[in-house]
């Protein structure tokens, strides 16, 4: 691996870790919040529950995983 | 100081305690067994590098435009924020193993009993340890700081709250001359998870041209959302986590029973 890719894979692991999942479910839900504030209405509302949903599937994947484990 | 600044304040204080309480841990683990002078060399060294990197990109981030700064920084922030917030929460249900600092202490001493032979002057393996230690634990600190502080223009404040915390801990440390195992880290986390999360959200939401309602005021009702929901729910995965294992115990000694009689 070179030093770039290594640097590359060393920062995804630090800002992201091991769940890409709710990081793109992150973005997603900010772009979509950007998509509809553009049209004028309010969009304030988007982030709350996308970001407790995602939340509660990530734990909700993580907790089936231990339990498969275990 | 405005509310959003008392946050800013708070989370870099919280985070950075306990980031430096591990650091402590490594950083006591190699100066008791190998060299206090390379082991603080060390610390020094990796101090010095930190600060170079918040002083490099604190401007730089700071002379970006608002909203691009908003949304680019608060989707990180949010991204890094859930992250710290899943591990908190499953630590709290029982998931993922408990950061133990006597424990810890206990592994890197080992280690640095048997790294090779001591030389005396200029210890490389107490101030490679030392270094590498302090610095990993210290960038995600100087991420908040650089984060947070950049969001609001007050990279300053988020540093000088971080400095705080370091000598806070440096003293305690030194008072106990043993690893800060009594101090609450993963509590703490669980803390610094919960307001990422929220300030993430705050700043990502407006950066991207939405508006809170009642502005900055909002946070009054984020925080304690967020909080209230990622209690709920390391409750409900402990809970569950209970009933599978008393379950699993329950059938254990049956299943033994019925291969019993079988036999018989």
């Amino acid at each position: 691996m070179t030093r770039a890719r290594a640097c590359l894979a060393s920062v995804w692991e630090f800002v992201v870790g091991d769940d890409w999942r709710t990081a793109l479910g992150a973005v997603l839900a900010l772009a979509l919040t950007a998509l509809i504030a553009t049209t004028g209405v309010a969009a304030w509302w988007i982030m709350p529950p996308a970001v407790i949903g995602l939340l509660a599937l990530s734990i909700r994947r993580a907790a089936r995983e231990a339990s498969r484990g275990s | 100081m405005s509310g959003a600044e008392v946050g800013l304040a708070i989370s870099v204080f919280l985070a950075c305690t306990v980031e430096a309480v591990e650091a402590l841990t490594i950083v006591l683990a190699v100066g008791t067994t190998r060299s206090w002078s390379s082991a603080m060399s060390g610390v020094g060294a990796a101090m010095l590098t930190l600060a170079v990197i918040v002083a490099a990109l604190g401007p730089a981030l700071t002379s970006l435009p608002i909203d691009v700064l908003r949304v680019l920084i608060g989707g990180l922030l949010l991204v890094f924020g859930l992250q710290w917030l899943r591990k908190a929460i499953l630590r709290s249900a029982g998931l993922k193993a408990r950061h133990d600092e006597l424990e810890s202490f206990r592994v890197q001493t080992d280690a640095a009993s048997t790294a090779g032979e001591r030389r005396s002057g200029f210890d490389g393996y107490a101030f490679t340890i030392s270094f590498k230690g302090v610095l990993l634990e210290g960038l995600e600190v100087a991420f908040i700081v650089l984060t947070f502080g950049a969001n609001q223009h007050r990279v300053a404040l988020a540093a000088a709250a971080a400095g705080l915390a370091v000598l806070v801990v440096i003293a305690a440390g030194v008072a106990a001359r043993a690893p800060l195992a009594r101090v609450p880290e993963n509590t703490m986390k669980f803390a610094v998870g919960v307001m990422l999360s929220s300030f993430g959200m705050f700043w990502g939401t407006e950066g991207a041209g939405a508006s809170w309602p009642g502005g900055d005021a909002a946070l009054l009702a984020i925080l304690p959302g967020v909080l209230v929901a990622a209690v709920a729910m390391a409750w409900t995965v402990r809970r569950a986590t209970l009933s599978a294992s008393v379950a699993a115990a329950s059938a254990a000694p049956a299943e033994a029973g019925d291969q019993a009689s079988v036999s018989a």
